[in-house]
């Protein structure tokens, strides 16, 4: 398989349900916590090390093998936000069907399957890196990636911050996700000989929170 | 695995004309165009005039509220079940265009939930003059544009105005007002469209709505044929 399909599968044009989210950036400029690019990239930097990095692990572990109802489990006891829970297998949903119509796969199907209302996000990312011939790392470095590209291009959005700012902010962190992807590929591997329970359970209790306080307001213009 | 791999399971990938189980699916029609130019409007008045003969139902792309469906909801011109939001993240024409999942899990929702439908309408957020829906969402799209917004617009054309399969003309009633040509814009949008319809409507005056509706229907015929 081609490894340029990464990139497809990293292109933040990839048609997944991506661009509707903030990753937690709207609620958290509404609160004053992001202002510009510095606080942007302190933002950034919390959600890669909690979010980032369980999302990132449970990638890798789907393209490891392990199985993707017990990953699926393990994300939700991993994510306490009821409305994160929502999101992320409303994402997971709408990757599944960009997934199977460009890299069709038995896998892909059965999850469907199993999953018609969509498992989490990471579980369907890290079986459409396998679906497209990637590794755990790639699968890893698309989540850890994600996790920071989304409330990038969304402050760019909220804040009219500028767009270069915003590029600047990414490419600081870029070997803080590297270190990231080597922890979450690490978990996956230790995951598959001692189960999804010793995968990271880092969370960022303001993100849960707020989260909640952003599922229920009324005008927004990002669904979380 | 391999890209020539036989799709089977249980979603609907986005064009197909049938669903899983084989039956055909509901016809999608779009209906897209400036902010304020009477698309929801028009869904109100296409559900009151077909509701009777045809099984129904709405998406809205609202950009930043859930007017849109509450306004339906109000209006009460379909059931609270067969009307859906769908929230587009600042950006309606990426919900219609380039990244369509939320509004197809949307529109799969609906046939599974409350099918078998006919017809599913499907509005976009207000946008801007090169919005335009993908084939892969809707089956035909109608651009809303109205008198008020300036009598230029057709002559300006863009993709809305261009390429839609109707283009509807609201509010005729405040042309006198606004000091809108409507037979400058007859003949521009004439122009730019050669023989794709084009309907002038007013919600207000009432004129236009059954042309839009008898469009629909011709273009049920023709999915059912
Ligand atoms: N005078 C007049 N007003 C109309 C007509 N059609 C719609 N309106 C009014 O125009 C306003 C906007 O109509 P909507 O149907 O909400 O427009 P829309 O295109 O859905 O707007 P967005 O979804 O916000 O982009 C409302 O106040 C309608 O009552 C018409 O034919 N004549
Ligand atoms: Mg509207």
């Amino acid at each position: 398989m081609a490894r340029a399909a990464l990139l497809v599968l990293a292109d933040g044009r990839f048609p997944a349900g991506g661009h509707a989210h903030s990753g937690g950036a709207e609620a958290a400029v509404r609160a004053g916590r992001i202002t510009g690019a510095a606080n942007l990239e302190d933002f950034c930097r919390g959600r890669l090390h909690t979010a980032g990095l369980v999302a990132a692990s449970i990638a890798a572990a789907a393209v490891l093998g392990l199985d993707p109802g017990e990953l699926d489990a393990a994300a939700d006891a991993r994510t306490p936000s009821p409305a994160l829970r929502g999101a992320a297998r409303r994402l997971g949903r709408q990757l599944t069907r960009a997934a199977r119509a460009t890299w069709p796969s038995a896998e892909l199907d059965a999850l469907a399957g199993e999953f018609p209302k969509g498992a989490h996000q990471p579980v369907v990312l890290g079986l459409t890196a396998r679906a497209a011939g990637l590794g755990a790392d790639d699968a890893a470095y698309c989540a850890a990636y994600e996790s920071v590209s989304g409330p990038a291009t969304a402050a760019v959005r909220l804040l009219s911050l500028d767009p270069f700012d915003a590029a600047g902010v990414l490419a600081r962190l870029a070997g803080e996700v590297d270190r990231v992807v080597d922890q979450a590929v690490e978990a996956g591997r230790r995951a598959s000989v001692d189960g999804v329970d010793v995968l990271p359970a880092a969370s960022g209790p303001v993100l849960e929170v707020s989260a909640e306080a952003h599922a229920a307001w009324a005008v927004r213009l990002f669904a979380s | 695995m391999h890209i020539d791999h036989v799709q089977h399971g249980p979603a609907v990938m986005s064009a197909d004309a049938r669903r899983p189980d084989g039956a055909r699916r509901a016809l999608r029609i779009g209906l897209g165009g400036p902010v304020g130019s009477g698309k929801t409007a028009t869904v109100a008045a296409l559900c009151r005039v077909l509701r009777e003969e045809l099984s129904l139902a709405v998406v809205t792309n609202d950009i930043y509220t859930r007017e849109d469906a509450e306004f339906l909801l109000r209006e009460a011109v379909l059931p609270p079940e067969r009307i859906a939001a769908v929230e587009t993240g600042a950006c309606p024409h990426t919900a219609i265009r380039d990244d369509i999942s939320a509004n197809l899990e949307a529109v799969e929702d609906l046939e599974d939930e409350v099918g078998p439908l006919d017809l599913i309408l499907v509005e976009s957020g207000g946008d801007n003059l090169t919005a335009t829906f993908s084939r892969g969402l809707v089956d035909a799209q109608i651009f809303v544009i109205d008198v008020a917004g300036g009598d230029d617009i057709p002559r300006k054309g863009g993709p809305g105005v261009t390429t839609a399969d109707l283009l509807v003309v609201n509010k005729t009633d405040l042309a006198p007002y606004v000091g809108s040509d409507l037979a400058r814009m007859a003949a521009d949008a004439k122009a730019q469209r050669a023989e794709l319809p084009v309907v002038f409507q007013s919600l207000r005056g009432g004129t236009g709505v059954a042309d839009v509706a008898d469009w629909v229907r011709g273009r049920l015929a023709a999915w059912t044929a």
